[in-house]
């Protein structure tokens, strides 16, 4: 009874307190991403003309996904289909993570990244409680 | 230790590749902390963002640039190019953070 009663608060509180916060971060990251966008974003390796400097920039970040849409990817799982929770979790992560290179890229007066590399790791995945987590790590050079 | 000057591209903009020395690396193995496991646990039930793991491995890919800089180093390299980074689950709870590239001296 009481297991059942824990459970349905754990979904509860997943599901408020886990959208309000996914609300929160796209409106934090749709903020950034157009206070930033005047930094150019390349994943190739050309380097525009006169160009003379050059630093290595990188962000990362861990994202955990909330217990409500753990339960709706681990349904998800029993019939197949398109997982929508963690797609949103993917995406917020690597956002995130390009803004926070972004920054750095900016607080060296840099105005263009060229190489853009993304690399995602569920890096504690072995571990006993799994939490659905994911870490994604940008790296680039940025370029003045 | 030297002033070494990291990047991804293949080359060091507005500097000439002067002599190259060979692929250098880095890698650490980190395990997790009970402590941040909590947090972690709890923060897990409303989702958002794992802080004390975003710093845990941040902490480890610097120490990782670290051991490659320092290899840099020792050989009289003055730049490292086109560095990757990898990650690998080891076992439960740790994970290693390996990072590599060339060391040049430029001019």
């Amino acid at each position: 009874m009481w297991a059942v009663l824990l459970f349905l608060a754990l979904v509860g509180l997943g599901f408020f307190f886990g959208r309000i916060n996914e609300a929160k971060h796209f409106a934090y990251l749709d903020a950034r991403e157009a206070e930033l966008a005047h930094i150019t974003l390349s994943n190739t390796k050309y380097i525009p003309d006169g160009i003379t400097n050059s630093v290595f920039v990188s962000g990362n970040v861990v994202i955990s996904i909330d217990y409500f849409k753990r339960i709706g990817a681990a349904l998800r799982g029993l019939v197949g289909g398109r997982m929508e929770t963690y797609t949103t979790l993917v995406e917020r992560a690597r956002r995130e993570a390009i803004v926070r290179m972004k920054i750095k890229a900016q607080e060296n007066g840099m105005t263009h990244i060229a190489n853009l590399r993304l690399i995602s790791a569920s890096v504690f995945k072995n571990a006993k409680t799994d939490i659905g987590s994911i870490e994604v790590y940008a790296y680039a050079t940025a370029l003045k | 230790m030297r002033n070494i000057e990291l990047t991804n591209l293949e080359t060091l903009p507005g500097r000439t590749i002067v002599k190259h020395l060979g692929m250098v690396q880095g890698n650490t193995v980190r395990a997790k902390h009970v402590g941040r496991d909590i947090m972690a646990g709890l923060k897990n039930i409303v989702g958002g963002e794992l802080t004390g793991y975003t710093e845990l491995l941040t902490e480890s890919r610097e120490e990782s640039i670290g051991r490659m800089t320092e290899e840099a180093s020792a050989l009289g390299a003055n730049a490292i190019l086109n560095i990757r980074f990898s990650t690998s689950s080891v076992s439960a709870g740790a994970s290693e953070l390996y990072v590599y590239g060339t060391a040049v001296v430029v001019s």
